[in-house]
C-alpha cells in the first residue's frame, strides 16, 4: 500500500516536472510554426548567414574558453587538494565570486582596465576576443571548479600521484597520463556547462561588441516575430545534442565503475 | 661509520616533526642488500612516516638517508629509484594491468619490446598472465595488490617499500599473499622495507624487525630475538601474548623474586635493590599447567616440559579454544592476576573446569624481568635459550 502511494507521488512529481519543462517549449514550437508558409521561420533562420557565423563564433569561443579554464583549474584544484587542502574553502569561495559579481560589472571593469595603456586590448578584434574568453573563463569558474573538484575527490589522487612518482614520473606526466584521464567524466560535464553558458551569454559579448550567438538572438528578437522562437528551439536542440554526445563519450564503463569503486 | 660496515640502506639520525608532534625521533638503521626489514608498531608510531621519508614523499627535518652509498635525503621521489606498494593498491584506473605494470618503464622511455618482455615476465611471476588486458576494477583485492607489486618491481628499484600492503585483504588471502611476497623478494634479492602493525606478518616475513613506538625505535632484531628477548616492556607487550605479573626483588644478586607470596627464580642477577617492585613477563607457552597432585598435565612448558623450578598455585578461570591451540585463563594470588597458559589441542585434553585449583610451573629462563633498571643481561639469556633449543 505504502509502496503504491510512493509510486503515485513519484508519478505526480514526474508529470508536473515534465509539464513545467516542456510546456514552454511546446508553446514556442507552436508559435514558431505559425509563420506562413509552414516552417518559414526555420528556413529563414537557416538562410541567414549570420545565424551560422554567430553560432560558429560562439562555439569556437566556447572551445577556447574550455581549454583555457581547464588549463587554469585542473592544476590548481589538483594542487590544492594534494598539497594545501586547508586552502580549499578559500578557493571554493573565490570560485563562487562570479555568482556575486554581475556580468555587467565584470565587463565594465574589463573595458575600463583594458581600453587604455599599458594593455589596450579593446582596440583590436583579437584583443576584444581575448577579453571575451577571459570573461567567460571567469563566468564558468563556479561550474568548472565544482566539476573538477568533485572528480578529484572521487579518486585517491594522493596515492595515484605517489605511485606514479615512485615510478619516476614528473608532474606533467602525472597530470597528463594519470589525473586527466581519470577525470574525464567530470571534465566533460564541466566542459558541457561552460559551452552552454558561452552559447547563450549576452551581456559580455554585447558590451565587447562581439558577433556572438547571444547578441544575435537578441537582435533577432527585436526585429522579427517568429524567427527568434525557431532559433531558440534550434539552439535548445543543439544543446541537447551536445549533452547526448557527452553522455555517449562518458559511457566508458571502466572509468565510471572505478570511480564508484575507489572509495 | 666506515665504508666497509655501511649497509645498503642507511638511515642515520633521521628526525621528523609535524608541528609540535615528533613523528620520528633519531631513527638509525642499517639494512644489508637483499634484507627484508619490517617496521612494526601501533598506528601513529612513526613507521609509515619513516617509510615515506625513504620514498621521498616526506623530507626529514634532519639526518640522512643513503642507498648504496648515495645520499638521497633531499631527492624528489621520482629521482630515487625506490619502488612502493600502497595499502590502497593505487593502480591507475584508466590503464589495463599490462599498462599499469609497464608504466614506469614507459616513463623511462624503455624500448617497447623490452617493456613487453618485462611485463610478460612479471605477469608470470605473479601468476596472472591471462589478466594482462583486464582493468583494475575487474580484479579482486588480492589480484590488484599482486599487480601493484609487479608494477613496483618493473623498474627494478634498488629498494622496495611496502606500506601495510595486506591490511585491506581477507585473512586467507593475506596469508597466501605474504608468502608470495616473501618468495618473490627472495627470488629477486631486493632490499625490502615492510610496514605493518600485524606482529604475525612481521614475525613471519622479516629478516629483522624494527619495533617502533611514539616515534622511537624500541628494538631492532630478528623475529626470534624480538619475540624471546624483548628489550623493553613495550616490545614484550606488543609482540605476542604476554603475561605481566607483578613481583618484588628478594635477592638481586641471586636473581630471586617474590611473586604472589611464592619464590621465583630468574636466570641471572638483577640490578635492582631488595623490595623493589618489578614486572615479570611470561609467554603463555613457557608455562606448564597441571592439577595439584600432578595426575593431569594439561600443558607443558616449551622450555622445560611438565615440571619447572618455579611453581605457582593458580585457579582456572576460563578456557578458550583457538583451534590448534587451547588457551587456559587462570588467576594467581590474592589480586587474581590473570595468567594465560597455551597448550596444543588434542582430543583427549581434559582441562579442569573453572574454579579448579591448578599449579603453574615455569623455568627461570622463561622469566623476563621488565622493570627498566632490573633487566637481566640479554646476551646471557639469549645464550641460555639457544643452548636449550
Amino acid at each position: 500500500m505504502r509502496r503504491r502511494r510512493a509510486s503515485l507521488v513519484w508519478w505526480i512529481v514526474f508529470v508536473v516536472g515534465f509539464i513545467y519543462f516542456f510546456l514552454p517549449l511546446l508553446a514556442t514550437l507552436d508559435f514558431s510554426l505559425k509563420a506562413k508558409p509552414a516552417f518559414a521561420a526555420y528556413t529563414n533562420s537557416f538562410a541567414d548567414p549570420k545565424f551560422f557565423s554567430s553560432l560558429l563564433y560562439s562555439f569556437t569561443i566556447g572551445v577556447v574558453t574550455i581549454a583555457a579554464s581547464l588549463a587554469l583549474i585542473v592544476p590548481t584544484a589538483y594542487w590544492v587538494q594534494l598539497r594545501v587542502p586547508r586552502a580549499r574553502s578559500l578557493v571554493e569561495f573565490v570560485s563562487l565570486l562570479p555568482f556575486v559579481i554581475p556580468a555587467v560589472v565584470l565587463v565594465f571593469g574589463l573595458i575600463r582596465v583594458y581600453s587604455r595603456p599599458p594593455l589596450p586590448l579593446t582596440h583590436t578584434d583579437l584583443g576584444s576576443t581575448t577579453l571575451l574568453v577571459l570573461g567567460y573563463v571567469v563566468l564558468s569558474l563556479p561550474y568548472m571548479y565544482r566539476a573538477v573538484d568533485t572528480g578529484l575527490r572521487s579518486i585517491d589522487i594522493r596515492s595515484l600521484t605517489e605511485a606514479a612518482q615512485s615510478m619516476g614520473a614528473g608532474w606533467p606526466t602525472i597530470l597528463w597520463r594519470i589525473i586527466l584521464p581519470n577525470l574525464r567524466v567530470a571534465l566533460l560535464s564541466g566542459a558541457f556547462l561552460t559551452l552552454a553558458i558561452v552559447l547563450g551569454e549576452f551581456t559580455i559579448a554585447t558590451f565587447l561588441a562581439r558577433p556572438a550567438f547571444g547578441p544575435y538572438l537578441s537582435l533577432l528578437g527585436n526585429s522579427k516575430a517568429y524567427e527568434p522562437a525557431a532559433v531558440s528551439l534550434i539552439s535548445f536542440g543543439l544543446t541537447w545534442l551536445a549533452m547526448i554526445v557527452i553522455a555517449f563519450l562518458g559511457r566508458d564503463t571502466r572509468t565510471r565503475i572505478e570511480i564508484g569503486g575507489a572509495h | 661509520m666506515s665504508e666497509a660496515t655501511m649497509g645498503f640502506l642507511e638511515l642515520s639520525h633521521v628526525q621528523k616533526s609535524f608541528g609540535n608532534f615528533a613523528a620520528v625521533a633519531d631513527f638509525n638503521l642499517s639494512a644489508q642488500r637483499g634484507e627484508f626489514i619490517s617496521f612494526l608498531g601501533p598506528s601513529g608510531c612513526g613507521k609509515t612516516t619513516t617509510l615515506r621519508m625513504i620514498a621521498g614523499f616526506e623530507y626529514p627535518d634532519s639526518g640522512s638517508i643513503r642507498v648504496d652509498e648515495t645520499e638521497i635525503t633531499g631527492l624528489p621521489p621520482n629521482k630515487r629509484d625506490v619502488g612502493m606498494v600502497f595499502q590502497s593498491y593505487a593502480l591507475f584506473p584508466n590503464m589495463s594491468v599490462a599498462n599499469n605494470i609497464g608504466f614506469g618503464m614507459r616513463v623511462k622511455k624503455a624500448p617497447k619490446a623490452a617493456i613487453d618482455k618485462r611485463v610478460g615476465d612479471l605477469l608470470e611471476m605473479i601468476n596472472m598472465p591471462e589478466k594482462a588486458d583486464r582493468y583494475p576494477y575487474q580484479l579482486s583485492g588480492g589480484q590488484q595488490q599482486r599487480v601493484a607489486l609487479a608494477r613496483a618491481l618493473a623498474v627494478q628499484p634498488q629498494v622496495l617499500l611496502l606500506d601495510e600492503p595486506l591490511s585491506a585483504l581477507d585473512a586467507k588471502i593475506r596469508v597466501a599473499l605474504r608468502h608470495e611476497i616473501r618468495q618473490i623478494q627472495r627470488q629477486l634479492g631486493i632490499t625490502t622495507v615492510y610496514v605493518t602493525h600485524d606482529q604475525e606478518e612481521a614475525l613471519e616475513l622479516s629478516d629483522r624487525i624494527v619495533v617502533m613506538s611514539q616515534g622511537k625505535i624500541e628494538q631492532v632484531g630478528t623475529p626470534f630475538e624480538i619475540y624471546n628477548f624483548p628489550a623493553t616492556a613495550f616490545v614484550a607487550s606488543f609482540v605476542g601474548t604476554l603475561n605481566a605479573i607483578e613481583a618484588k626483588i628478594v635477592d638481586a644478586a641471586a636473581g630471586r623474586l617474590s611473586m604472589a607470596g611464592h619464590e621465583v627464580r630468574t636466570t641471572s642477577a638483577l640490578s635492582g635493590s631488595e623490595g623493589q617492585a618489578v614486572t615479570v613477563a611470561l609467554r603463555p607457552e613457557m608455562i606448564a599447567l597441571a592439577t595439584p597432585d600432578g595426575s593431569n598435565v594439561v600443558a607443558v612448558s616449551a622450555l622445560e616440559g611438565a615440571t619447572g623450578v618455579n611453581r605457582l598455585p593458580a585457579t582456572v578461570a576460563d578456557v578458550a579454544f583457538l583451534g590448534s591451540v587451547v588457551r587456559v585463563h587462570t588467576t594467581v594470588g590474592p589480586d587474581q592476576t590473570p595468567v594465560y597458559v597455551d597448550t596444543f589441542n588434542n582430543p583427549n585434553l581434559a582441562v579442569p573446569p573453572a574454579g579448579s585449583p591448578v599449579v603453574l610451573s615455569f623455568p627461570p629462563e622463561g622469566c623476563l624481568v621488565l622493570s627498566p633498571d632490573a633487566v637481566p643481561d640479554r646476551t646471557d639469556a639469549l645464550a641460555a635459550a639457544e643452548a636449550s633449543l
